[in-house]
């Protein structure tokens, strides 16, 4: 394991300026027609139906769960959002309200938002979510101490969760806002990846920016690497801000050339976001019907 | 039923409407501002290189025709171009440009159709960068004072200028808009396989009313080149193409009072440092390389890659190429367009055979089948090679890259200047000083850092030893139009 951290301090140089230059080449990639209406259905199948709120009560989670199971009454085609995604004395709720439907409870755990208290309680943190019926786990690293290049410590975190995780999804937020730098998400994103996480995401929602095209890119290209060197597959979430169903293909298109075919599955690319589905709902009446129709006819999670 | 390939295999077609083009069946000489037909009423067609589909006929010049067209250049010149205030003539310089703008989506189409270039290039690279020249220029116009202080720059006359086929449009402005901003009158031969976007910018010359006999366009084929090269009425020569022809103008200028620029051929080195960023440098190997097939002189056709990185940078490499779409150019979607004539296939066939030939692995993506009619080639990388390879030596001017290692700083230099040409070059390394200690070293006319195939008007280009003589572009690009006194 030591081999592993050691490289951290070396991990491979991002150029910020190619990265973005990349990014716009593959936003001018032109996704109409069946093609559009095929990566619609595929993002509605992603999407993590998220509220993190501190007024979150069980009445609003009960709301947003019969949403993700009733997403558009008039459309019988379309797939089931992936999951549900609450704070750890929600999941009960949410589990039981997805009883029977194969929409995953996701919670988030050890002191989400900043990662800023003890790792013991951080840790108990996850066995409770677990215990309360938590199919995948979103964790937070210390932003603190990894800016304050105390690596180790950062993938010591990661690995204890993923070890109470066991067979639980682990999602790692790595909250790239505050990380400031692409060599950053990448390092980061490393660090994640060989302490265990099943998925890297790029926020909590709850910093200044949530996901960007060019972190999300480095992110991937991190998990390519990763993939060409060991054959494992990591899962990418991006998370906060991706609301619109324009901004949602071109993250999928990004996926597509990056990471390939294989990528294009819930199992490996979710989006965490709250307003998103209606707005890919939208598009596929659009896309059927051929004019917008008003955000009234639209159910509000 | 919503079947999810629709997207994770292909993206649906997205072509480029092509209704609003207009194009003309037969197009004649344009000279004294009139399209004329050609004395000897002979023609030659041209095609869609993706299609092989006829576009259009256009006019053969020959001697006479071409003697038409300077005569018009010169009456042109001593009558109305040079009394015209600078001011007056950097006027028309940027009706030009705003021209060029306002048509760039015909412009684009046409270029596509003509070249089998993708329309995403032409749309986003050629024809923005043709209007941004006449945009510079304009504005040297009434400013030479400026760029040659203390002297006064005079115009030399009447230039003769010969273009290629593989940016049509942006190469004609790379030529016309200093001659005209420097106070010259031009006659312009574009290249026999793409005539057609030259022969639209004089439709615009007439809609902007620029003075007739200013810019003349003789389409023809070497032979009209060579014609406007020997015309004794011609003060000045600008040619880009390849080596072997700037030789001969070179010879025939010999001893001649004619001023001329030369830009040439290119075997680019493309420079990669182990600590590069590996993935932004395999973006810019493929710009480097796939940019427009691979028919750019400045073309970085040789990779060398540092050992220790070698084979990480291949696999990603490779990876990203699974993700480039070859295929009908007027898709948006399109990365790789058709090869730009037959003439070039062949060659780029014999080429990169002789490089297997020669022992060289050969390495082609099969993420995507060519089509059945027109003319095509796969992006390729040949590994296995070194400098004596012919792949390594000459310019393929196609998608065929040929990569090698190095060890050292010393050996990457000495590697990049083994080469009779010099145009261009890149580097990527993320330490600063290493990159000016190697671009300095390098004998080419222009060096890019940690990115690949950039253009701005401001900026010359131009090359070293075989790959020419003189710059084209920024303050630079005036000089080889005026006579300083």
């Amino acid at each position: 394991m030591n081999s592993h951290i050691l490289n951290f301090y070396t991990t491979p140089i991002v150029d910020e300026i190619g990265v973005k230059e990349r990014v716009a080449r593959l936003n001018s990639r032109s996704v109409k027609k069946q093609s559009k209406m095929a990566a619609l259905h595929l993002a509605l199948s992603m999407i993590d139906l998220t509220t993190l709120e501190g007024m979150d009560t069980p009445g609003k989670v009960i709301q947003l769960c019969q949403k993700a199971k009733y997403l558009h009454a008039p459309f019988s085609d379309l797939p089931m959002v992936a999951a549900i995604c609450v704070y750890p004395t929600l999941v009960k709720t949410a589990k039981q309200e997805l009883e029977g439907t194969a929409i995953a409870v996701a919670s988030v755990a050890t002191g989400f938002p900043s990662g800023q208290t003890d790792l013991q309680s951080r840790l108990a943190e996850i066995t409770y979510a677990i215990e309360e019926g938590a199919d995948e786990v979103d964790m937070v690293i210390s932003r603190g101490k990894f800016l304050a290049g105390e690596y180790e410590s950062v993938f010591e975190e990661i690995a204890r969760a993923k070890e109470i995780c066991g067979k639980v999804h682990l999602k790692v937020i790595l909250e790239t806002a505050e990380l400031t730098t692409l060599d950053q998400v990448r390092r980061a994103s490393e660090i994640a990846i060989s302490a265990g996480a099943d998925f890297i995401k790029t926020s909590t929602g709850k910093a200044k920016t949530g996901a960007t095209q060019p972190v999300t890119l480095v992110m991937l290209e991190t998990i390519r690497d990763h993939h060409l060197k060991t054959g494992e597959k990591i899962g990418m979430k991006p998370a906060g801000g991706i609301s619109d169903s324009k901004t949602a293909i071109r993250y999928l298109v990004m996926v597509k050339e990056t990471l390939g075919v294989e990528w294009l599955t819930p199992k490996l690319f979710r989006f965490g976001a709250s307003s998103l589905a209606n707005d890919v709902l939208m598009q596929i009446a659009k896309q059927k019907g051929g004019a917008y129709q008003s955000a009234d006819y639209f159910s509000k999670g | 039923m919503v079947d999810l390939k629709d997207f994770t295999e292909n993206y649906a077609p997205a072509p480029e409407g092509v209704e609003h083009v207009k194009l003309k069946d037969s197009y004649h000489l344009f000279i004294n501002g009139e399209f004329q037909k050609p004395t000897s009423g002979k023609t030659m067609t041209t095609i869609n290189p993706a299609t092989e589909e006829k576009l259009a006929e256009v006019a053969f010049a020959d001697e006479q025709d071409v003697n038409a067209a300077v005569k018009s250049a010169r009456d042109a010149y001593t009558n109305i171009w040079s009394k015209l205030p600078q001011k007056e003539r950097g006027k028309y310089i940027y009706r030009i440009a705003r021209a060029i703008q306002e048509r760039s989506r015909e412009f684009a189409i046409i270029e596509s159709l003509d070249g089998g270039k993708p329309i995403r290039e032409s749309r986003d690279v050629d024809i923005p960068l043709a209007a941004a020249h006449f945009f510079y220029n304009a504005g040297w116009a009434d400013k030479l004072e400026y760029a040659f202080p203390g002297r006064k720059a005079n115009a030399l006359g009447v230039a003769g200028q010969i273009i290629p086929w593989n940016f049509p449009l942006l190469m004609a402005a790379w030529k016309i808009a200093p001659a005209l901003a420097c106070g010259n009158t031009v006659v312009l031969k574009p290249a026999e396989t793409t005539p057609l976007t030259a022969l639209k910018l004089a439709e615009l010359f007439q809609d902007i009313d620029l003075p007739p006999g200013v810019v003349n366009i003789v389409t023809g084929d070497g032979s009209t080149g060579s014609n406007l090269v020997s015309h004794p009425d011609v003060n000045k020569v600008a040619f880009t193409g390849s080596t072997a022809v700037g030789k001969s103008i070179k010879k025939t200028l010999a001893g001649t009072s004619k001023r001329y620029t030369l830009e040439l051929g290119g075997k680019a080195a493309h420079i990669i440092f182990e600590d590069a960023a590996l993935d932004q440098a395999v973006e810019g190997i493929v710009n480097g390389i796939f940019f427009n097939q691979g028919h750019v002189c400045c073309a970085g056709s040789r990779l060398y890659v540092q050992e220790g990185i070698q084979d990480e940078l291949l696999a990603k490499l490779k990876s990203r190429m699974e993700s480039l779409i070859i295929g009908d150019p007027l898709d948006k979607n399109t990365d790789i367009g058709a090869i730009n004539s037959k003439n070039q296939l062949d060659k780029i066939q014999e080429l990169t055979f002789s490089g297997k030939d020669q022992g060289g692995e050969i390495y082609q993506s099969d993420s995507c089948s060519l089509p059945e009619k027109g003319y095509w080639f796969h992006p390729t990388l040949i590994t296995n090679v070194s400098q004596s390879h012919r792949v390594v030596q000459e310019e393929i001017f196609g998608p065929v890259l040929a990569i090698q290692s190095f060890r050292t700083v010393e050996e990457a230099i000495e590697k990049a200047n083994n080469t009779p040409y010099g145009l261009s070059g890149g580097v990527w390394t993320d330490k600063g000083a290493k990159l000016f200690k190697i671009t300095k070293k390098i004998r080419a006319g222009v060096m890019w850092a940690n990115t690949f195939n950039k253009f701005d008007p401001a900026s010359p280009f131009g090359g070293y030893k075989e790959s020419g003589v003189g710059r084209e572009g920024g303050l630079h690009g005036l000089y080889p139009y005026v006579e300083l006194i």
